[in-house]
């Protein structure tokens, strides 16, 4: 067979790549090369290049080194036993493409994961070496993030910090039976012991000792993590309170979800539909509330329970806790604006800031910029009280899709 | 009375000129804002009914803003803020107020402006321009902004771009960064730089990345608008990507569906073991 161009490795390797969620650039380091001593620069908001048509942001280079693997995990299209076409950039052709898109703003930087090829120290040692290339002899200043193979020496994980933005460590499924009996070559506790490591470096570099010398640089955007949805019978309880623990045990910045796609297999006993993508959609929703609204896990939906497809979790947070409503907005503290529907951050930030000066009226509400029809049935202020409010299901009704509209799923 | 601003520096001139106009008391519907001449020093005074001397001290978010919102395609925009800081230093508005129209619609502008210069950000597309035998990779764009944003993203790709030359043509003003120098210069030329061949790789990569079981097309079409894609050489794969993704979704699963034969699984078992005996 002729070797396969860099253009066909290229379509490989990113088609084996867009099962990842993550594409955030954002946070880290502040870096420039103003002074013409490099190229590229980080920090702050990352920048969204593109869009795909599928609605996601194209922000970096997300590709496999290699999507040859040596394991065989069952929800993986990549798996040793796969039937799939396989392909392996060389270290430079990575740098390359890397350089070449940057330099024509195409892209923030690189997110680089990779099938385990021969062994996982290995596999590392070459995503290291990327990383490395591009710092040290290419100067680059852009975003890196890589994968981190959790079985891996951890003085390859160090080294992955020394030049990595980001580094994460995918935790794949919810729950370790699935894990033990999807993914036979990879356990818990490794998993678990690496994204400890990364916490611990990566504190350890921000601290300075006693003498006021400083642990070397460790990917001073966190770490993150993704996990499958719908390959085991997890629920969406059981799935909130395993990332809250992430949120809290490792320091994880984020935490994807991915909805799985089925691979039909005989041999093991994967199901065969596809969750819904809102499924995947409403857990993000909830792990939003629990990062940026102050909610916990517990508040959202008990642990053996699935969250609402049809109205999204904080609106169901809303209906079943009525009686707190409706909210003065001339009055209430910050805490429970946060949990009236409609109203966000933002808007709630604007709100105390108006207060300052004078009560709110109805009138006000367009511009502070809150979801007018959401809010209504939960607030009340001057020019506008919501009469009694009606009975959970009525207010459901409101704010579902009528039936129908499900199959678009 | 007539007031030009330079096309080069504009915010920068309006604040000028506003703070001088309002210490003589000129009257807001007696100014005519109006953008064009290089030369900032055309100030035509003419006799007009003048009103107390106003001194004006606002907060650095207030001029942040107010500044921000003047690079807004709005031809209203100078006549407007001008009003509208008569009306802050008479303490006639209260800055933060959004449920002031005047104000409101200023902090949308502003709104609006911020996402462009964002949007150019992510947008600009550079193609290699380098000169035979220079020294430093040069690279070229064309872009068309929705507001007069160019020297407020420029600063941007110079810290980004330090180690190369690069220059980045709008319809109006064009951006130069040559030997580590910036400039902002009137556009001479309009034509689009020569086609990459780098641009294929990226449009394979576009092509790829994206995953036709989930096409969201309203999704990507509010983040980049139509209007967008004449300048980004990855749109024109956009219409064949959506058409052709039912099918690529039928043989992605098809191709999952065919596990590998016993012929294909031991060859896999032997390189492995291979490998791992190397
Ligand atoms: S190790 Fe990674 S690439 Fe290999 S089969 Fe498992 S999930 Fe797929």
């Amino acid at each position: 067979m002729a070797p396969r161009t860099l253009s066909e490795k290229l379509a490989l390797l990113a088609d084996a790549a867009k099962y990842d969620a993550s594409c955030a650039s954002s946070g880290g380091e502040r870096r420039q090369s103003r002074d013409g001593s490099g190229l590229g620069s980080s920090g702050g908001a990352g920048i969204c290049h593109a869009w795909a048509p599928d609605g996601r942001c194209i922000s970096l280079l997300k590709i496999l080194l290699t999507n040859f693997c040596i394991y065989d995990c069952a929800y993986c299209i990549n798996r040793a036993s796969s039937g799939v076409a396989r392909a392996r950039f060389t270290v430079d052709e990575v740098v390359t493409l890397t350089v070449e898109f940057y330099r024509r703003n195409y892209i923030e930087g690189l997110f680089l994961s990779s099938g385990i090829l021969r062994s996982p120290d290995e596999t590392m040692a070459e995503m290291v070496r990327v990383a490395r290339t591009l710092r040290e002899r290419e100067h680059f200043r852009g975003y890196i993030h890589l994968k981190t193979i959790p079985d891996a020496a951890p003085e390859l994980i160090a080294a992955a910090g020394k030049w990595a933005d980001r580094l994460s460590i995918n935790v794949e499924l919810p729950t370790e039976t699935a894990l033990t009996r999807l993914a036979p070559e990879k356990s818990l506790r490794t998993i678990h012991g690496a994204m400890a490591e990364v916490k611990a470096r990566g504190e350890a570099a921000k601290d300075c000792t006693a003498r006021g010398t400083r642990a070397p640089r460790f990917a001073p955007a966190g770490q993150s993590t993704q996990m499958i949805i719908g390959a085991d019978p997890a629920t969406d309880g059981q799935i909130l309170r395993r990332s809250a623990r992430l949120y809290g045990d490792f320091a994880l910045r984020r935490v994807y979800y991915s909805a799985f796609s089925p691979i039909p297999d005989a041999a093991r006993t994967l199901p065969l539909i596809r969750p819904p993508l809102m499924r995947e959609h409403r857990l993000y929703q909830a792990d939003w509330l629990m990062r940026n609204y102050g909610f916990a896990a517990d508040e959202i939906t008990p642990e053996t329970a699935m969250l609402d497809l049809e109205i999204d979790p904080k609106l169901a947070w809303a209906l079943a806790h009525r009686a707190l409503f409706p909210l003065d907005l001339n009055r209430a503290p910050r805490e429970l604006l946060l949990r009236v529907p409609g109203l966000g951050p933002r808007s709630v930030a604007r709100i105390l800031a108006a207060r300052r000066y004078r009560s709110l009226r109805y009138e006000d509400l367009k511009a502070i910029g809150c979801v007018i029809g959401k809010a209504e049935p939960f607030i009340s202020l001057p020019g506008w009280s919501p009469r009694a409010l009606p009975d959970a299901e009525n207010l459901r009704a409101r704010f579902a899709p009528p039936p129908e509209q499900l199959s678009l799923f | 009375m007539q007031v030009v601003l330079p096309r080069i520096g504009t915010v920068a001139a309006w604040r000028a000129e506003a703070r001088r106009l309002a210490a003589a008391g000129v009257l807001p519907e007696t100014v005519l804002w109006s953008v064009g001449e290089a030369a900032p020093d055309l100030f035509a005074a003419s006799p007009a009914p003048r009103a107390a001397s106003v001194a004006f001290r606002l907060p650095r978010v207030a001029v942040e803003s107010i500044e921000t919102a003047l690079m807004h395609a709005d031809p209203e925009r100078f006549a407007r803020a001008y009003v509208l800081v008569l009306r802050l230093a008479r303490q006639e508005a209260i800055w933060g107020d959004r449920s002031d129209p005047a104000l409101h619609r200023l902090l949308e502008q502003e709104k609006a402006v911020r996402r462009d210069i964002h949007q150019m950000h992510g947008f600009v597309r550079f193609r290699e321009v380098t000169p035979p035998g220079a020294n430093r990779r040069a690279f070229a764009a064309w872009f068309e902004p929705a507001h007069h944003i160019l020297e407020a993203a420029a600063p941007f790709f110079a810290r980004r771009f330090g180690d190369m030359d690069w220059l980045i043509a709008t319809p109006t003003l064009t951006a130069r960064f040559e030997a580590g120098e910036l400039e902002i210069l009137e556009t001479a030329n309009r034509a689009t730089p020569p086609v990459d061949a780098t641009e294929d790789l990226w449009r394979v990569y576009f092509a790829n990345i994206f995953n036709p079981a989930r096409l969201m097309v309203n999704a990507m079409t509010s983040h980049m608008p139509r209007k967008t894609w004449k300048n980004l050489p990855e749109a024109a794969l956009i219409p064949d990507l959506i058409r052709t993704a039912p099918e690529r979704v039928a043989a992605m699963r098809a191709a999952e569906a065919a596990a590998p034969g016993p012929k294909l699984q031991r060859r896999l078992r032997a390189i492995s073991a291979q490998r791992e005996g190397r």
